[in-house]
């Protein structure tokens, strides 16, 4: 028998049609199900749990099959379909329940992905705030950078200020940008400057408002209220909410002050006062980043200014030093224009001077040899010494200036050191015996003969003692004594200032001169080597005397290294002029090249030399007309020419001495002489060549000496002069 | 005019002559060295500085014309004739001479100009006064008196 399953109700149809339906699309959805998360996940790259898919694709599969097969259980259906719902049934839970266990593993899994991808999602987030915080930061500094840079970039203070206003400004997006200096008085800020006002003027704060003080006691900036004093630049419209204002010290640093990695904290430094105004009513705030701007740039301000400050001191002391240096150089000048206008003058006067002088001296002599009356004789006598006291008073003046300018320069000779002395006793000893005065000469036993010195000069610092000793003296005895200068005696602690230094080649020469006569009283000494500085005593007002002569030889005495003093006991007690020079130690005398022909020397002067052959090359007709004419009248032979060729082609072994007129004519008349010389083999049989010239100046000689010459004569040339140039030439062979 | 008279009068002028400086000592020594073997010293040596200046002086006026000046040979014409006159003693010719060769220096045209006219009046002076010299010498000698002594 067939066991026909009947169901329980036939008459709902209705609602087993519903079933039927509903079972029906539930099949359909669990099949469809499968099919689209095979489809997504073959989509899709990433999904770690395949193998679930496959379980639970499954189980829907199953689910839907039994559901499938649910359908035919609705009406009579044969054991087969009964026995296919069980096993579907049977696996579908199976499957199911595998599922779910499944599940409680992979849902938690699934959820911590989730937390995961939120956790992240909240990183990335804090991330971008970052990079946006650190890309404003970075702004920033660029900003700062370039303010930096802009400030740094002029040494102008006012421009500095303006720049960093302006740039702040612009940065920042502020609305108002100001700088408050304080005054001089250090009482008051006043507004210097300011972004919208162009020329701030008339505003000022007392220095010692609570604010300030609050912002001058930080380096940071410092937020205030809008309401304050140096906040409130513009009038306010009223319904407009100002903006945050921040302020900030900028340090007026003085030069002084300045260290580069340590800012001193000195409570009396200036401050300036740097206000910043966020724009109104747009509800910006003041940003950690912005202040720290705000604070560096008030610094670099400070630095600026204080480079600025010292460009300005550097340019004022320059300034200074220019005005200063003009005015020294026109000092200089102005100088150096009076002593040019105080040579010309004495040059001038010296020549105008001396002219006169010349002919009345020359006149009067030719006077005194015409016949005279005994009164015209005594006369022209007396005015024959007026003049020459005359002549050495404008010597003396013309000595003096030149000593002065340093311009002086000793004629240096080997000297007869005996002689010299021997000639003053000579001059002084007609004087002295007229005044019944006794002179005595001492010379020490290792007195020198020679020495090396100028001579003329040595004998006028001699005279002058001695003749002063001797002028201010009425009675007595004049003693002189000279000896070489022991090194111990050199020190003398009276004279801290000389320092002797005897060496090798010089010695020292001290000479006393000790007179009995009226002395001087100690004040009055240091009076004396004074120029023009006379004696006041009554009784010595008459004796003549310009005053000079103690200054000159002091000054000579100095130019040779020595050192003169006068001692006195007082008035009446006489007086001991002592004085140091410096003089050379001659060579062997044998030689001694140059000997100085002195003219106090008493040579045998020729006066007459017959025979001489002299060859006088003169291109001057006129000079050469009248050299030739003294020649003659000495009695030389003389032969002309007047070119230099001329004399190269005359000059023979005969001519004794060639005289050459050193004219500047183009050629080099030291060439000349050089080729005269050459023309002759053995010396003794060459003339003798002397240059004829109108120069004094030390070069010309020494050129001559150069090329070989024997001798310099200086234009003009007396009589006397050329007798004694040709007895010299011709004992000696040798001028210089 | 006897010979006392002359030899005043020559004394006289003389001593003008070296008072306003137109001669110096360099005269005194050319009057020295005249002596018998030479009587005529002085006369011939002052005419031949007279041929010789007005030589250079020409020569002077003609280079001071040109269009080129060429002061190196002005200045050795200025330095001739400071030569030829210090050489006979004319000290005041000798003396712008010495002015005449800093202008000569500093090439000066006009200064040099100016003074070329001054050693031309210098000279001429000079000149005039030396040939009076030389007249008095003359009638001095004619006379018989015997000259002053330099």
């Amino acid at each position: 028998m067939e066991c026909c399953f009947d169901p329980q109700w036939p008459a709902d149809e209705l609602l087993m049609k519903y079933q039927y339906i509903s079972d029906f699309f539930i099949a359909l959805a669990y099949f469809s199900i499968p099919l689209e998360l095979i489809y997504f996940v073959k989509k899709s790259a990433v999904f770690p749990y395949r193998w679930v898919l496959v379980q639970f694709g499954a189980f829907i599969v199953l689910c839907g099959a039994t559901h499938l097969i649910n359908l035919w259980t609705f009406t009579t259906h044969t054991r087969t379909v009964a026995i296919v719902m069980t096993t579907a049934k049977v696996f579908t839970a199976a499957v199911s329940c595998a599922t779910a266990l499944m599940l409680v593993h992979i849902i938690p899994d699934l959820l911590s992905v989730k937390t995961r991808e939120l956790f992240l999602k909240n990183k990335a987030a804090e991330l971008d705030r970052e990079m946006g915080l650190i890309r404003t930061q970075e702004e920033t500094g660029r900003h700062v950078r370039m303010l930096t840079h802009e400030i740094r970039s002029t040494l102008d203070r006012h421009t500095i200020l303006k720049t960093t206003l302006v740039e702040l400004g612009r940065t920042l997006a502020l609305e108002e940008c100001a700088l408050w200096m304080p005054t001089r008085t250090g009482l008051e800020l006043q507004l210097s400057y300011s972004l919208r006002q162009q020329n701030p003027v008339g505003y000022t704060v007392p220095i010692h408002l609570p604010v300030i003080n609050q912002v001058f006691g930080t380096s940071r900036a410092v937020k205030i209220s809008p309401n304050s004093p140096v906040a409130r630049l513009r009038p306010l419209a009223g319904k407009y909410m100002p903006g945050e204002v921040v302020a900030v010290r900028v340090p007026l640093l003085h030069l002084s002050n300045f260290r580069i990695n340590d800012w001193p904290e000195l409570s009396t430094k200036r401050y300036a006062l740097m206000v910043l105004m966020l724009p109104s009513d747009s509800a910006r705030q003041w940003h950690v980043h912005e202040l720290e701007l705000v604070e560096v740039v008030a610094d670099q301000v400070a630095v600026a200014l204080s480079h600025a400050a010292i460009l300005e001191e550097s340019m004022r002391a320059r300034d200074l030093l220019m005005e200063q240096n003009v005015a020294l150089d026109l000092a200089r000048r102005e100088a150096e224009t009076a002593i040019r206008a105080r040579n010309d003058f004495l040059a001038v006067m010296n020549h105008e001077m001396r002219t006169p002088m010349h002919a009345i001296i020359a006149l009067s002599s030719l006077l005194q040899e015409t016949e005279l009356t005994p009164e015209q004789r005594l006369m022209v006598e007396t005015i024959m010494k007026s003049s020459s006291l005359l002549a050495t008073l404008i010597n003396d003046v013309l000595d003096l200036s030149r000593l002065e300018d340093g311009s002086l320069q000793l004629d240096i000779g080997t000297l007869n050191l005996r002689s010299v002395f021997n000639e003053v006793m000579c001059l002084i000893k007609p004087v002295a015996s007229v005044k019944k005065l006794n002179i005595v000469l001492n010379l020490a036993e290792d007195f020198p003969e020679y020495a090396v010195g100028d001579e003329k000069r040595l004998m006028q610092i001699i005279l002058n003692v001695v003749g002063n000793g001797v002028k201010f003296s009425k009675e007595g005895s004049i003693s002189i004594t000279a000896s070489v200068a022991k090194a111990e005696l050199l020190r003398d602690t009276r004279t801290p200032e000389f320092f002797p230094v005897p060496g090798d080649n010089n010695f020292y020469l001290r000479v006393q001169v000790k007179d009995t006569g009226s002395g001087i009283s100690p004040q009055d000494i240091p009076k004396l080597f004074t120029k023009f500085a006379q004696n006041q005593s009554p009784a010595l007002k008459n004796s003549g005397g310009s005053g000079l002569g103690l200054a000159i030889c002091k000054r000579f005495v100095n130019l040779m290294d020595g050192h003169i003093w006068i001692e006195s006991e007082g008035l009446g007690k006489g007086c001991t002029a002592t004085f140091i020079v410096k003089l050379g130690i001659p060579e062997k005398m044998g030689d001694t090249k140059f000997p100085l022909i002195g003219q106090s020397a008493a040579k045998r002067v020729q006066t007459s030399f017959p025979g001489l052959k002299v060859l006088l090359v003169d291109d001057n007709s006129v000079s050469r007309a009248v050299t030739k004419g003294l020649l003659l009248h000495l009695g030389c032979e003389v032969t002309t020419v007047s070119s230099r060729e001329e004399c190269l082609r005359v000059v023979s072994e005969d001519h004794r001495l060639v005289i050459m007129d050193m004219c500047v004519s183009g050629v080099d008349s030291y060439d000349i002489a050089v080729q005269v010389q050459d023309r002759f083999t053995k010396r003794y049989e060459r003339p003798l060549i002397v240059a004829l010239t109108g120069n004094t100046d030390k070069l010309t000689k020494e050129n001559c000496m150069r090329v070989g010459m024997d001798g310099v004569i200086v234009k003009p040339v007396s009589i006397d002069k050329m007798r004694t140039v040709l007895s010299d030439l011709l004992e000696h062979r040798v001028l210089f | 005019m006897d010979a006392l008279q002359l030899r005043k009068q020559l004394i006289e002028y003389t001593a003008e002559l070296f008072s306003e400086g137109f001669l110096d000592e360099q005269f005194t020594q050319l009057q020295q060295l005249q002596d018998e073997t030479n009587p005529n010293f002085v006369v011939e040596v002052v005419s031949l500085f007279f041929q010789d200046s007005e030589r250079l002086l020409n020569e002077l006026a003609k280079s001071l014309s040109q269009q080129e000046i060429d002061f190196k040979k002005i200045d050795a014409y200025v330095h001739q004739l400071k030569g030829s006159s210090s050489s006979v003693g004319a000290h005041r010719v000798q003396r712008s001479c010495i002015s005449f060769r800093d202008f000569c220096n500093a090439k000066n045209i006009e200064g040099c100009l100016e003074c070329l006219q001054k050693v031309k009046q210098e000279y001429s002076l000079i000149k005039d006064k030396l040939e009076t010299f030389f007249d008095l010498e003359q009638r001095l000698s004619a006379t018989g008196g015997s000259p002053p002594l330099p």
